[in-house]
């Protein structure tokens, strides 16, 4: 290797063409019109409107409630979480390759089939207490994850140096191993902030009032959506200012976890508290999977023996698998352009349109669904709750999923073979169909794949935007278990979990072979 | 001979570093040049900027009588007539042999003999229907090379094309890449970090040193006769020591030795086969350390350690007192 290393970097493929920097720059404009359009309706109202709708005591509400959800939930998961993975990864718990699996799973479970299922067995926990339990419960998952990954990779030698230097098992944990793992948490820590942050489902079926559910209301309640528009903006900012955190934190966390000879370390006996670890493990997963089950089942027991409204299930998992199908495919045709350039090439341009194609990740589906709500009425008001302003709602809320995806499928194919058949007579275009595409196909696929199950789970954008009459699963779902008619939700949320975990099996079968 | 390829006053580099800073280099159709120099002496981008996937800043790149870069000219590497046999093989995975081999073709004549006939050159006729994940190493290098001969290039460029080869597998590979280029009759130019691969295999050997070429000359000839001390210890093992020269001799620590007319001090350069050990003498054996085919002995005469090779199957104990004799010429360098 005689040149220096950014001759292997992907600059030296050189120049971006044209025509792919042309059609990213409409992907990442396209990403970027929601925001615009929502900052642009709420500047037209004028500051004082403004200042008076921030100032309202309701404001102040809705913020108090989002901050504290966010705050207990984040807390409660980086417990929960940490010490799940400390167990699975470094202790003699039994079966804890198994419990592994398991405790990873509610990841798969929406916030509102949790939330229905909650509210479905105990109507006594709506309010802050049901949303708070069913946000930590499904997403706990997200800590547990990365850190009992930090915790598999990061070296066991460390710890055993510790308690050679004279530290008990407890102090090598708080003093060397969670300190280690402390950048891995605080990122996952942030990722679950932003999560509870954007969610509609769960509190809207517990009925807390956030600032999700509080756009939500006064964008239906009333005709003057300014304040809608005010409190959209407001929720850009503090999921903006989480994403940031989140950025900066994951940073840190690749350094730390990249370091030192993965020597697995050897587990720490719990001894005479492993039948409370095991019970403590049973009683999280029963919490998070068993009593959805158990009320899935009951209560489509309920609903089958009252009769189950089978035109409607049938017309609902119709449009369903419709709007998942075209929304993944627009999605993923609008990301081919911005992936390809991102794992190919470098340039001022290229890092503005991939970052402006991950807005989606910090915006949270409510503000998405309003921002379309106003381009759809203002700009182009032939297709406001129309089938296409609902997929580019699905769009720019999913980009990043399909971009991260066909970027890193490109970049896995070696640039060097395209050189080579370039140089065989290959024009560049020729050469990436050739030589590029057909490696990058399978991952492109799963990433659209990925969005068809995201979209499938898919609520708030959904319900703001969708065509009249498209009522899609999540929607059904919503609807009847707002109106209490439980054993009605039910079948709903069967068919839901079906059609999206078994994609999910298949998905992860074909990216693991 | 006709030229073909000829690099005249190249530059290149990178925003802000130059890597190449005029090379000049004409390598006579048919011929097989190696390309030798470290790490970071911007051999790979030479052959980048020949490839045409590097723009020159100055400079012209000639193929035959084509200018294919220069002032106001950049042949896209499509058009070129270039084949590429990179470091890996870079063969594509989800094609078959063949289809790799007649990737460069088209249509028609990807259905007719040519491949075959690539593949029997590269004695790998057997082969056609398997997968590039199939092959050893070494088979799917001397595929690369037939795929990269396919279209009839003007020339074809090796990226350092054994250096990812086992030890044992390399020189073999080595000869078999070497007689199919010499049947196909294609000029070639191979970059290597390797003297040895460079020596064996070349018909010409150019030293590329800090993105210049300082020599070019057939093996022998540079290693015989390297232009200055730095290319004599690059292409092979020397032994250099201080001298002074008058009327056509130096005198060093080995003796009065002959050399090309200069005066003044400066630096001589024998190499170790160069030096004949002797029993009884003024030199003290320091160490042996056998290879199987041959021994190098450390001495240590007037205060400098020698390294010598020899090929007698005796060698002299360590301690003993030997006596040096310097067989054939050797090269003095004024300072």
């Amino acid at each position: 290797m005689t040149a220096p290393p950014s001759t292997r970097s992907p600059a030296r493929a050189g120049a971006a063409p044209r025509a792919l920097l042309a059609a990213a720059a409409v992907t990442g404009a396209l990403a970027c019109v929601p925001l615009l359009y929502l900052a642009v309706r709420t500047l037209e109202a004028g500051p004082g409107t403004v200042a008076g709708i921030l100032a309202r005591p309701r404001t102040g509400e809705l913020l108090t409630r989002s901050v504290l959800l966010a705050g207990s939930v984040t807390a409660a998961c980086l417990v929960l979480g940490c010490g799940l993975a400390w167990l699975v990864a470094r202790t003699d718990l039994p079966g804890r390759r198994v419990w592994a699996a398991v405790l990873a799973l509610p990841l798969a479970v929406p916030s509102y089939v949790a939330g229905f299922t909650w509210i479905a067995e105990w109507p006594g926990l709506a309010g802050f207490p049901g949303a708070f339990l069913v946000l930590t419960l499904v997403s706990y998952p997200y800590v547990l994850l990365p850190v009992a990954a930090a915790l598999l990779v990061s070296d066991g030698g460390l710890e055993e140096v510790a308690r050679s230097l004279g530290r008990g098992p407890g102090q090598v944990l708080l003093s060397v191993t969670l300190r280690r793992v402390r950048p891995t948490a605080a990122a996952a820590g942030l990722l679950v902030a932003l999560y509870v942050l954007s969610d509609f489902g769960a509190v809207s079926l517990m009925r807390y009032e956030t600032f999700t559910l509080g756009i939500y209301t006064s964008y239906r309640a009333t005709f003057d959506r300014t304040p809608a528009a005010v409190l959209g903006c407001v929720l850009v900012v503090l999921a903006a200012l989480l994403t940031w955190g989140e950025y900066r934190a994951r940073g840190r966390a690749a350094g730390w976890v990249g370091r030192g000879t993965p020597r697995p370390p050897v587990p720490v006996r719990l001894g005479a508290w492993r039948p409370v670890a095991l019970l403590a493990v049973v009683a999280v997963a029963a919490a998070a999977l068993g009593v959805p089950a158990v009320s899935l089942v009951r209560w489509t027991v309920a609903g089958t023996s009252a009769g189950v409204d089978w035109p409607a299930l049938g017309s609902a998992a119709v449009a369903t698998l419709q709007v998942a199908g075209v929304g993944a495919a627009l999605t993923t045709l609008l990301a081919l352009p911005v992936g390809i350039l991102a794992a190919r090439h470098r340039g001022r341009v290229v890092t503005a349109v991939e970052t402006a194609a991950y807005a989606g990740h910090a915006l949270p589906g409510v503000t998405i669904g309003l921002a379309l709500v106003f381009v759809g009425i203002r700009l182009v008001p032939g297709i406001y709750q129309e089938l296409p302003l609902l997929v580019v709602g699905y769009a720019v809320l999913f980009l990043p999923l399909t971009v991260g995806a066909v970027r890193t499928a490109v970049a896995a194919a070696p640039v060097g073979h395209e050189e080579v058949a370039r140089s065989l007579g290959c024009g560049r275009a020729v050469a990436f169909a050739r030589v590029t595409l057909p490696r990058a196909l399978p991952g492109t696929v799963a990433g659209a794949a990925l969005v068809f199950l995201t979209v499938v789970k898919e609520l708030p954008v959904t319900l703001m935007l969708r065509p009249t009459g498209t009522d899609t699963l999540a929607v059904q779902l919503w609807s009847h278990t707002g109106a209490g008619a439980f054993a009605a939700a039910a079948p709903y949320a069967v068919v839901l979990v079906l059609v999206s975990a078994v994609p999910a099996a298949l998905l992860d079968r074909a990216v693991h072979r | 001979m006709s030229a073909g390829l000829a690099v005249a006053g190249v530059r290149a580099g990178h925003p802000g570093v130059s890597v190449l800073h005029g090379v000049d280099l004409a390598v006579p159709a048919g011929a097989l040049v190696a390309v030798l120099g470290g790490s970071g002496s911007g051999k790979t981008t030479l052959l980048r900027c020949v490839a045409g996937f590097h723009p020159l800043d100055a400079g012209e790149i000639r193929l035959g009588d084509r200018v294919v870069a220069g002032p106001g000219v950049e042949v896209p590497p499509e058009r070129r007539r270039v084949g590429l046999v990179p470091q890996d093989g870079s063969l594509f995975a989800h094609l078959s042999v063949a289809a790799n081999v007649g990737f460069g073709l088209d249509r028609a004549a990807r259905r007719g003999p040519r491949v075959r006939e690539l593949l029997d050159l590269v004695g790998l006729a057997d082969l056609a229907d398997r997968m590039p994940q199939e092959l050893s190493g070494g088979q799917q290098q001397r595929v690369a090379l037939a795929r990269a001969l396919a279209p009839d290039p003007a020339v074809v460029l090796l990226d350092e094309p054994f250096s990812a080869l086992d030890a044992g597998l390399r020189a073999e590979v080595r000869e078999q890449v070497r007689a199919a280029l010499r049947a196909a009759g294609t000029t070639a130019v191979l970059v290597t970090h390797d003297q040895q691969e460079a020596l064996g295999v070349a018909d010409l050997v150019a030293l590329l040193r800090d993105g210049r070429i300082v020599q070019v000359a057939p093996p022998r000839e540079i290693y015989g006769t390297p232009a200055d001390v730095g290319v004599g210890t690059f292409v092979g093992e020397a032994v250099v020591l201080p001298a002074v020269a008058r009327g056509g001799c130096a005198e060093t620590v080995l003796g009065a030795l002959p050399v090309a007319a200069a005066d003044g001090p400066g630096q001589l350069l024998v190499r170790p086969e160069q030096l004949r050990l002797r029993p009884g003498g003024p030199a003290r054996v320091r160490e042996v350390v056998f290879h199987g085919h041959d021994a190098t002995v450390l001495v240590e005469l007037g205060g400098t350690t020698l390294r010598c090779r020899t090929a007698e199957p005796e060698t002299p104990e360590p301690g003993s007192e030997v006596s040096l004799q310097v067989r054939g010429p050797v090269r003095f360098y004024p300072d």
